[in-house]
């Protein structure tokens, strides 16, 4: 495939940008950013979901707690970040499995309902399973663990350390995100989504792929959970709640469904307007509302497909 | 047994106040076709109203409970006049994100006029006190706000059954071209519709002042509960929505009661068991 400099020079530079961040910018910077990142690979992978695959799942946040709880348990008994991070994403992988088996038998609103009630019932219990989850106090002193290989052992307590084992963990993340849509995969789950009937017709096991859609949503949602733990060293029930649940879905709505890069754009648009908002304001949820109607209202295309629309390129063959 | 007994009647008043709130809810579903996330919103809205007509300016009881309705009918007429009815042609994430994006909305308008303090008006003095019942007092106001329950379901079961009113209703939402080649102003009809489900979910949240503090965050607490009682029942059947508003009130009563720990957790699992078993809900049928 030739190379479209047009994308890959700022490409570039963009990744060049992340790994200065915390050449330029003091702790509070870095934390932004990686926040904005933890967001990316929460909405990217709703976004397989919902933009790829046409299923509006109400209950991610469910997926993400459980990375985020299983990675701060286990970092609480064995201080091994990888350890930590893959033990959160393997639980929210095979919970999602479970809980992803018995959705993708239902589609629209239902399908919606009952991730929703899936998502609470993870909310629910780790709320009142208090002597494993602190109840509603959540865990706290969660450490940031060190990198351990064998023969490698690099400590990340500073929070510019820990930063670019985030960003890679994205990097990595992201690309395989890229190369999955753009596969012969991600291209079945397109035909789901543009023709539920026509797909089946052609003989493509729609179930089978809702589910791995799905399972692969719940891993993202882990990783990005699993990641938040040792960054924020606390984590309380909010993050499983529905209205958690929600963050990905704006995000990927406001930077556009149906672009790749949609989510990523919207990520780093939620979490900056939220930024500045927040500093000039209380009502940092009106902004936001009035946001989301506006966008469903006129550009449904959000930020990058209004702008891929203006310049005459499509979208995902989906407007 | 008296104990359960009791128990019961605590669990069957706050089905009302989920009947109340669902049954606006599955109407809108059922008609205008599109699933209300701001619903809990404007119940939130009709218990703020009613506070500050009823709590701060002191007018009667009764008085500011119906006019709590009406203000919050104005105010769904004005959302459906001006948003809604841009959004009944669009894909399912579209219409829900709307809504979603309401709830932000109406939260932060509610905190920027009301503030964000917890707001407990007193009873009205008619429906102070309590009599005896199954060996322990129960509130006069709990019985009052049964027999509301009980009206509004013979209410809403003649009007849309029996009224020239609801058949056009249910004509225009089984198909708006045609209610429209008959000459149905179909977009009027729908306003009304949703007003009244508005005003619906205002009864509810206004009645529910005495008993439940007002806070910003009530519209997003008893919105999943309104979810759960209409998937239970079946999303936009009203008949479905009263049997799901009794079994979660029932559930929430007795398994507070019998297992607090887990009082939260049961009644998504039985929303997840009907959406599995049964996604039509209990009542509706296919």
């Amino acid at each position: 495939m030739p190379i479209d400099w047009r994308i890959a020079i700022p490409l570039l530079l963009g990744v060049a940008a992340l790994f200065a961040v915390p050449l330029w910018f003091g702790n509070f910077g870095v934390y932004l950013v990686m926040q904005m990142m933890l967001l990316t690979l929460f909405a990217i992978g709703f976004n397989l979901l919902l933009g790829y695959t046409g299923l509006l799942s109400f209950g991610q946040a469910g997926f993400f707690a459980v990375g985020a709880y299983v990675c701060a348990l286990i970092l609480q008994q064995a201080p091994s970040l990888l350890l930590g991070v893959a033990g959160g994403i393997v639980a929210a992988g095979l919970t999602a499995l479970v809980l992803g088996y018995l959705s993708v038998k239902l589609t629209e609103i239902y399908f919606s309902m009952l991730t929703l009630s899936f998502g609470m019932m993870i909310y629910s219990l780790v709320w009142r399973w208090r002597e494993v989850t602190g109840g509603d106090d959540g865990l706290t002193d969660i450490p940031r663990a060190p990198l351990t290989l064998p023969g490698i052992r690099i400590d990340l307590s500073e929070l510019s350390h820990y930063y670019y084992f985030v960003l890679l963990a994205t990097l990595i993340a992201v690309w395989l995100m890229h190369r999955i849509v753009k596969s012969p995969l991600g291209l079945t789950f397109q035909a789901i989504r543009d023709s539920a009937v026509r797909a089946e017709f052609v003989g493509i096991p729609i179930r089978r792929f809702r589910l791995l859609a799905f399972v692969i949503a719940g891993l993202y949602a882990g990783l990005a959970g699993a990641l938040l733990a040792p960054l924020e060293r606390t984590i309380t029930p909010g993050y499983a709640h529905w209205t958690a649940s929600a963050e990905p879905i704006l995000a990927s709505l406001i930077g556009g469904l149906y672009v790749f890069a949609g989510p990523i754009i919207g990520a780093v648009l939620f979490i900056g307007i939220k930024e500045i908002v927040v500093r000039l304001t209380d009502h940092w949820m009106l902004v936001m509302g009035v946001v989301v109607i506006v966008i469903v209202l006129g550009f449904r295309g959000g930020v990058l497909g209004t702008l891929l629309r203006w310049t005459g390129r499509d979208a995902e063959g989906k407007s | 047994m008296e104990n359960y007994l009791y128990q019961g009647l605590i669990g069957l008043t706050y089905s009302m106040y989920l009947w109340l709130l669902a049954a606006g809810l599955t109407i809108a579903f059922g008609i205008l076709n599109i699933l209300n996330f701001s619903h809990g919103s404007l119940f939130m809205l009709g218990a703020y109203f009613a506070f500050t007509l009823y709590g701060v300016f002191g007018i009667n009881f009764w008085l500011a409970v119906l006019l709590s309705a009406l203000g919050v009918a104005l105010v769904g007429a004005v959302m459906e006049r001006f948003l809604f009815r841009r959004i009944y042609q669009l894909e399912l994430p579209f219409q829900l994100l709307l809504t979603y994006g309401l709830v932000l909305v109406l939260d932060d308008i509610v905190k920027i006029i009301w503030g964000g303090a917890f707001l407990v008006p007193p009873i009205p003095p008619l429906l102070d006190g309590a009599v005896p019942l199954f060996g322990r007092p129960f509130p006069i106001y709990n019985l009052f706000i049964l027999a509301v329950g009980a009206l509004v379901g013979i209410l809403l079961w003649i009007v849309f059954d029996k009224t020239w009113w609801g058949r056009m209703a249910r004509a225009a939402a089984w198909n708006r071209e045609m209610g429209a080649t008959l000459g149905m102003n179909v977009p009027r009809v729908f306003t009304f519709v949703f007003m009244f489900a508005a005003a619906l979910a205002a009864l509810g949240g206004a009645l529910g002042i005495p008993m439940r503090p007002v806070s910003p965050g009530l519209g997003i607490a008893m919105i999943v509960q309104a979810f759960i009682v209409t998937v239970i029942g079946g999303l936009g059947n009203l008949r479905g929505a009263f049997v799901g508003a009794i079994v979660v009130g029932m559930l929430t009563a007795y398994s507070t009661m019998l297992f607090p720990l887990f009082e939260l957790f049961l009644p998504y699992v039985v929303m997840a068991a009907v959406l599995m078993l049964r996604p039509q809900g209990l009542l509706g049928g296919r």
